[in-house]
């Protein structure tokens, strides 16, 4: 792959701003020697037509939602309509500043207070805060919150977090960082959490349970109300990570599990694009008794008036420069819009049918470790498969076959791990092809596993030396070596 | 539904082969009381013209946008935005990714995280850069626990001059890690007093230009440290003519990348900057990307060192941080790519001299004059004869915006108005503004 470093540093092409119509004073007027710079960074000059064909050609080299399927599991890859794009460019939207006056900016202050109205009832809470730019971010403010719950009730001896050995990693990540310790609880035999093991775990040193529902398994905890209760009669908190929340938009909701908070992925559930890593959207929300603890500023009405309010003295303070990713948060209300009540409800519908589908097409092939309904997404194992074939293999060969691969190695819990989530986007068309590859990888598996070690062949690039990369990295592009 | 490609009869074939007579069965696992207990949000469903109806009619209650002249900053500034950038960030196949777990397939987005992390460090003067975090404010926060990890002193020395969000988000962070904040006052000329430093830092938080817009001077600061780390808060348009807080001894360098190409849009999605040393590679937060070859030799790019990140490393990870803002990385690259080094030079020189004309032009009003007595960038705060909400009042009625002077009184600023002038104001605006300022 090209960078456009490797294009010559030629002189400047101009043409892109306009001239200096003040009289010129001169830098070296302006500004003292000692704080200018003596060398140019090193980006290239480019003229427009080079870059514009640098940057299409690295889009090619690229896979998308909009190039095929991707059952990137527990990353919820559905369609982002393209509408939404053409929305948050509104130059009204796009242009309005952070710190303008509040009746200048009204319009962005409503879009904001009538997300969170609809985020609170997707979650049967209470209250939502939209500041966090992320799910991890979300999870962080909500340890946030748990902190600052018991630091006001004077039992600040409560500093264990417990989660399920099936957690996302930013779960107990998230924990440690908000200042907590993370106590794993093994998973039952059935791939749900097993009573008597919380039971045991629970004491008045536990601040939360972190729980993902349905979990990373794809299955839903069946006891989950005992689960929230037994946790809230041990004193505790109930943390929800929302990032399977397409399990059962528009029939269930957190709050009715027990949920004390809940975090939504907008970029996950409600179809905002993911942008090769971001930028997310992570809101909030939580029962009545964590209400006063939000970020601040809030977003409120007065009558037909919106302001931020921050005024608000128990409140954790901010954790983000201003109110979030407006933008985001901007394409999943348009994308609540769109569906209504009716739509949610035929996305957990088909993602669930979908998964279901494919889990049953798939478990004569593929071992199935925990053989159950599944919501929206199915955990299968590579292990067994062929002589020395991984998951990593099977992934890497569903790329020659022209589908992204599913999520590998996680969760940590069934060996060579294939979490797949085929959306409620993906039609039976399309589901079908990818169980035919899947097969088809199988059966090469054992009979030419070369096939799948030297796979892929049909990418860009071959297999990548990721143990180099990880050893002596080369981390900036190395001009002296040019 | 416009987004669902089943139809009745697959869904029925799907659920004859998973032996299912009913869609509602694939939900027996909830427990009914949950079930009984949903409440719809009464939300209809909309066709796409009246959702956009709804959206359109929204942003025209964001009143004054089009027409105002804008001179507000405050660590986010009205640039001009080339059109290529939002045409390559348009590309779907760049926008429609995920992170780039598969390499394979993700060699579009990893060679831009790579040229990114090059273009930062190449601003910065720093050694290593993060293919970006969320947000300016949440990237200090970063480096201010990357600092405690690796210096392990539980205090950290914050310019009082720092823009109020950096500081709030700061604060939050550290009072949940555990971190004491202590306040360093300006001097007279509006930079940070470093001559009362308190002991025992895990690091010291300056920005450049801080919170009034003054230039610091950082050559000798690092030396004064011991073992603290230097963090840098820097703005990366003025780092076109500004020396590179790496070339002061900075430890870290943070910023926010919202003036390289991102559109204000009500505060984010923003760009959070980070960059430091290679000796601190392994207490870094946040994705990077590293240049390797295939099995065939072929060059190309793979995430690297993840040992670092919470999905490998979960309670042990040095951050929880794992959705960035790639988008908007993508996007400031794009932008400094079509600048070019000699673009961003005359950008940010067009920017410094339009920001002195107005400067100069005010302060030789009766009455007006510079706050402080210090080099400046694109942004100056200035001692105003009469209330500053009055005057900003009075402009407001003429579509001039200025920041609220309550975020400087705030700073132990008082009767002080700051202006932020880019390459987009026009002499006309410039002196439009003077004339009103004149008689009022």
């Amino acid at each position: 792959m090209n960078t456009i470093f490797d294009h010559k540093l030629a002189k400047g092409v101009g043409g892109l701003l306009p001239a200096l119509d003040v009289p010129e004073q001169g830098i070296e007027k302006l500004i003292p020697s000692s704080l200018r710079r003596t060398h140019a960074p090193r980006i290239p000059n480019l003229s427009e037509p080079e870059l514009v064909r640098h940057y299409t050609q690295l889009s090619k080299v690229n896979y998308g939602i909009d190039d095929g399927f991707y059952p990137l599991g527990s990353c919820t890859m559905k369609y982002n309509p393209k509408i939404n794009e053409d929305l948050a460019r509104l130059p009204g939207f796009a242009n309005a500043h952070p710190l303008a006056d509040e009746d200048l900016i009204q319009g962005s202050l409503k879009l904001l207070y009538e997300a969170s109205r609809y985020l609170c009832g997707i979650a049967g809470l209470a209250e939502v805060t939209l500041q966090p730019a992320a799910g991890a971010h979300g999870e962080l403010c909500g340890m946030f919150l748990v902190k600052r719950y018991f630091e006001e009730r004077g039992e600040e001896k409560r500093k264990r977090i417990l989660l399920p050995d099936s957690a996302h990693g930013t779960n107990p990540s998230s924990a440690t960082t908000a200042g907590f310790s993370a106590t794993e609880i093994p998973s039952g035999k059935d791939g749900m959490i097993n009573l008597a093991t919380l039971e045991e775990a629970l004491d008045d040193t536990v601040a939360a349970i972190m729980l993902t529902v349905p979990n990373t398994l794809g299955i839903f905890e069946e006891r989950i109300l005992e689960v929230t209760e037994m946790v809230h009669a041990a004193g505790g908190l109930c943390y929800f990570d929302g990032a399977n929340l397409n399990a059962f938009l528009g029939r269930a909701r957190p709050g009715d599990m027990g949920a004390d908070i809940f975090h939504f992925n907008l970029h996950k559930t409600l179809s905002t694009p993911h942008g090769g890593g971001g930028p997310g959207s992570g809101p909030v929300a939580v029962a009545q008794s964590l209400v006063d603890f939000l970020p601040v500023p809030r977003i409120v009405k007065d009558e037909n008036r919106y302001r931020l309010d921050w005024n608000s003295p128990h409140s954790i303070g901010c954790i983000h420069s201003f109110y979030g990713n407006f933008g985001v948060i901007l394409k999943a209300y348009a994308y609540l819009l769109l569906l209504g009540d009716t739509g949610l409800r035929e996305v957990s519908e088909n993602a669930v049918l979908n998964a279901n589908y494919l889990q049953e097409s798939l478990k004569q092939t593929y071992p199935l470790p925990y053989e159950r309904l599944c919501k929206h997404e199915f955990v299968l194992s590579g292990k067994g498969l062929g002589e020395g074939i991984s998951a990593l293999d099977i992934a890497k060969r569903l790329i020659d076959y022209g589908f992204h691969p599913p999520t590998i190695y996680f969760p940590l819990i069934v060996p060579e791990a294939l979490m797949i989530e085929p959306t409620e986007c993906e039609g039976k068309e399309t589901l079908d092809r990818f169980i035919e590859a899947m097969e088809r990888i199988a059966a090469e598996a054992k009979e030419n596993p070369r096939l799948l070690h030297e796979a892929p062949q049909y990418a860009p690039v071959r297999r990548l030396d990721q143990t180099r990369a990880a050893r002596q990295p080369i981390l900036t592009y190395p001009f002296d070596e040019r | 539904m416009r987004y669902i490609a089943n139809t009745g009869a697959d869904r029925r074939a799907m659920l004859t082969a998973i032996g299912l007579s009913s869609l509602e069965e694939l939900f027996h696992d909830i427990p009914q009381e949950v079930k009984d207990r949903f409440q719809p949000l009464e939300l209809p469903t909309r066709s796409e013209m009246e959702v956009a109806r709804v959206l359109k009619e929204l942003s025209t209650l964001n009143s004054c946008q089009q027409s105002s002249i804008s001179f507000l900053g405050g660590g986010v500034y009205d640039h001009y935005i080339p059109s290529v950038v939002s045409h390559i960030t348009s590309r779907s196949e760049f926008y429609t990714a995920y992170t780039p777990y598969q390499p394979e397939l993700s060699q579009g987005t990893l060679t831009t995280m790579f040229e990114f992390q090059t273009l930062i460090c190449e601003l910065t003067g720093m050694e290593v850069a993060n293919a970006s975090i969320y947000d300016g404010a949440s990237a200090l926060a970063e480096g201010v626990l990357m600092a405690k990890r690796i210096v392990g002193k539980g205090r950290v020395a914050a310019a009082q001059s720092l823009f109020p969000h950096y500081r709030r988000v700061l604060d939050t962070y550290c009072w949940a890690a555990g971190i004491k904040v202590i306040e360093i006052p300006y001097t007279n000329a509006g930079a940070c007093d470093l001559t009362a430093l308190p002991q025992d830092l895990s690091s010291l938080v300056v920005q450049i230009p801080n919170a009034f817009g003054v230039i610091e001077e950082l050559k000798g600061v690092k030396e004064r440290l011991a073992d603290a780390l230097l963090i840098v808060v820097t703005n990366p348009i003025s780092l076109g003519i500004l020396a590179p807080p790496g070339q002061f001894g900075a430890d870290i360098v943070i910023g926010e990348g919202q003036p390289l190409g991102i559109p204000a849009s009500f505060g984010g999605p923003f760009l959070g900057l980070f960059a430091t040393r290679e000796r601190y590679l392994r207490q870094m937060p946040g994705r990077l990307t590293a240049q390797t070859v295939d099995t065939e030799g072929k060059i190309g790019y793979t995430m690297a060192i993840q040992t670092r990140e919470q999905h490998i490393r979960r309670e042990r990870a040095t951050s929880n941080i794992c959705t960035n803002s790639q988008l908007c990385a993508l996007a400031a690259t794009v932008y400094l790519a079509s600048l070019g080094a000699d673009g961003l030079h005359e950008l940010a020189t067009l920017n410094l001299e339009k920001a002195h004309y107005l400067a100069q032009r005010i302060t030789a009003l009766p009455g007006y004059r510079l706050a402080f007595e210090a080099p400046f960038f694109n942004e100056f705060a200035v001692r105003v004869p009469t209330d500053p909400q009055a005057i900003r009042a009075r402009l407001k009625e003429e579509r001039i915006l200025l920041d609220d002077p309550r975020f400087l009184s705030a700073l132990g600023a008082p009767n002080t108005l700051r202006f932020a002038v880019t390459e987009k104001r026009t002499k006309d605006e410039l002196d439009r503004l003077v004339e009103l300022l004149e008689v009022i």
